[in-house]
């Protein structure tokens, strides 16, 4: 087992390299002249030169990436360029407050998501089916900052039943950290919980199709029983694998949601970085989702061995 | 080259089923209706007898839907249901440019990948992954801060995001394809690589990639109302959902028809590229009959 995941993560470090140079790249690209960014008011070419200087600006493309690389492998991901404020330390106050929205939105997911795969399977060709498929089709194709607008409007503006914006951390006031993410979370869940539970129902019904499911029946097995302790927890491993590769994604999700319910977190930190022009954070930010998402696909990779048998023994 | 070698390479009885599936699938057909009467919309903006979009009337700020203006105005008196129509134009061609973006340059390199192999599939592989390891919305949102904001710059964003997703299934359809005897047989007959592929490769693996490109579609659209909204899109003041959405946001109290429409436009659109693609992934699957 530790060999296996000693290999998936000499496999993924090339990978994470290769995106080391493309984000890097990226940010010589982008537009503006960052010098000017830092520089404010100041215009006096002296000034700007010195700048430049001090940050290494003037090098060949190649040191600069070499002295970013070495920053980044000893933790130091530079500092804004806004703020002066290092980035990973920017990083690490906006990251748990994704977090936190990750979390509850996979809850809200998952709530909904796998209850209604498994009765669409159950229910296969009758109406409760057709109706979980339209919602989960209206799930994967709803604008989620368009069902965010909408929510406001509905509960914020017309009722007045939860905050439109905002956020409290749930260590200083938990019931006013959990109202604020409330909307957003279930925002962020409604698409994810269309992808679970397309990917539930098709699960169960290959499982419910099965030899042993029909030898349980034919024991007398009550059909409840059937469902949740035979089929069910047979149709869980890809599901489960599925839930690991969808948080990786959440954080890209995030982006948006945040932007509408302006909560201080990791997406709302790389918008305004990209608008900013701060390559630093852009930089740190960018190459953490990938680590992020390549975390992810390792865990999801690890379950699955872990979770199925036959692989465990093979190994 | 004849215009039989190049269509599909599914013999035409074959095709004739593939279309009768199709036919039979209702949802597919709901789906290809939703995508037709937008397409419609968008090419027809032009002739239809609306309002100019961009026409501002100050005797008309924010004024609820009512027969005058029937999806109501906006923030300064234009007209709301003239600006949907024109901005489904702008989505629309989105969508689909930044997907056809996105085919021209995947498509060709995951046929290089997927029928040189050996060296050339590993370095085209490992810089897909880590294409694929950078969320698709981030890549689009700084690939467009790069290029500068403007709709035709989103398309440009977008289709470079999407573009691995092409590579990877291109790539992985060449590989179960050229291990079949015909194309073995070209190569014994002397054709060369360029021959090979375009002929007898290519043909195969269309298409599970016309199934991708229409779900990648409603993705593109979703991207690009994101971009718009985000004001790295579509500027004022040509109209696009996305840009719409994002001064309706500030009007949710006074008038919350600003921010339904666009929405929910997208929304049908998408659903309809959507049931688009999966009706054509199931017509075009010789597994079912």
């Amino acid at each position: 087992m530790l060999i296996h995941i000693a290999k998936r993560i000499l496999v993924a470090l090339p990978t994470l390299l290769i995106v080391s140079v493309l984000v890097f790249s990226l940010q010589k690209l982008l537009p503006g002249d960052p010098v000017l960014a830092l520089a404010g008011e100041e215009r006096d070419p002296a000034t700007l030169a010195a700048l430049r200087e001090k940050y290494h600006l003037n090098d060949p493309f190649l040191m600069q990436y070499l002295r970013w690389l070495g920053g980044v492998l000893t933790g130091d991901f530079g500092v804004s360029l806004r703020t002066g404020q290092p980035v990973l330390e920017l990083i690490g106050q906006k990251l748990p407050v994704t977090i936190q929205l990750a979390f509850m939105s996979m809850f809200f997911a998952l709530l909904i998501g796998i209850p209604t795969g498994i009765l669409a399977a159950v229910k296969k060709g009758t109406v409760l089916d057709w109706l979980a498929n339209v919602i989960a089709l209206s799930g994967l194709s709803i604008p989620n900052f368009w069902l965010g607008i909408m929510l406001i409007l509905l509960v914020s503006v017309q009722l007045g039943w939860l905050p439109a914006s905002g956020y409290e951390s749930p260590f200083v006031d938990p019931l006013r950290s959990f109202q604020t993410m409330l909307m957003p979370s279930f925002v962020l869940g409604t698409g994810l919980a269309a992808t679970l539970m397309r990917h539930t129902r098709s699960a169960m019904l290959g499982v419910l199709s099965a030899d042993y499911i029909r030898t349980a029946r034919a024991k007398g097995l009550g059909s409840r029983e059937v469902i949740m302790t035979h089929a069910f927890r047979n149709a869980l491993l890809p599901v489960i694998t599925l839930t690991a590769l969808l948080f990786g994604e959440l954080l890209a999700g995030a982006v948006l949601t945040e932007q509408i319910f302006t909560i201080p977190g990791f997406g709302k930190l790389i918008v305004d970085a990209v608008f900013n022009r701060d390559y630093a954070v852009v930089q740190g930010v960018v190459l953490c989702t990938a680590m992020g998402f390549l975390l992810m696909n390792l865990v999801a990779d690890v379950l699955y061995v872990l979770l199925n048998p036959r692989m465990r023994t093979a190994l | 080259m004849t215009a039989a070698e190049t269509s599909l390479a599914l013999p035409a009885r074959s095709q004739a089923r593939v279309w009768s599936k199709f036919r039979r699938n209702r949802s597919a057909l709901v789906g290809a209706c939703i995508v037709g009467f937008f397409g419609l919309l968008a090419l027809l903006a032009p002739l239809l007898p609306i309002a100019d979009p961009l026409a501002t009337s100050w005797s008309a700020i924010r004024k609820p839907p009512a027969p005058e203006y029937l999806m109501g105005s906006d923030e300064i008196g234009r007209d709301i249901l003239s600006r949907m129509i024109w901005g489904a134009q702008a989505s629309l061609l989105a969508g689909v440019i930044s997907v056809v973006i996105a085919m021209l340059t995947g498509v060709p390199i995951g046929l290089i990948a997927g029928y040189f192999g050996g060296w050339t599939d590993t370095v085209i592989s490992r810089f897909t992954d880590a294409l694929l390891a950078m969320p698709f919305l981030i890549m689009a949102i700084a690939l467009a801060a790069f290029l500068g904001p403007s709709l035709s710059n989103a398309m440009i964003a977008i289709g470079l995001s999407a573009m691995p997703v092409f590579i990877r299934l291109t790539r992985g359809q060449v590989l179960s394809v050229k291990t079949e005897d015909y194309v073995e047989g070209a190569r014994a007959v002397g054709l060369g690589h360029l021959d090979i592929m375009r002929r007898y490769i290519l043909p195969n693996v269309v298409p599970p990639i016309i199934v991708q490109a229409t779900l990648t579609v409603a993705t593109a659209i979703i991207a690009e109302a994101s971009l718009s909204f985000l004001g790295l899109g579509q500027q004022a003041p040509a109209p696009s959902w996305g840009s719409m959405l994002n001064v309706a946001k500030n009007f949710l109290g006074q008038a919350p028809w600003m921010a339904i429409w666009p929405g929910a436009a997208i929304f049908l659109v998408v659903i309809g590229f959507n049931l688009l693609g999966d009706g054509l992934r199931d017509a075009l699957d010789p597994r079912e009959h």
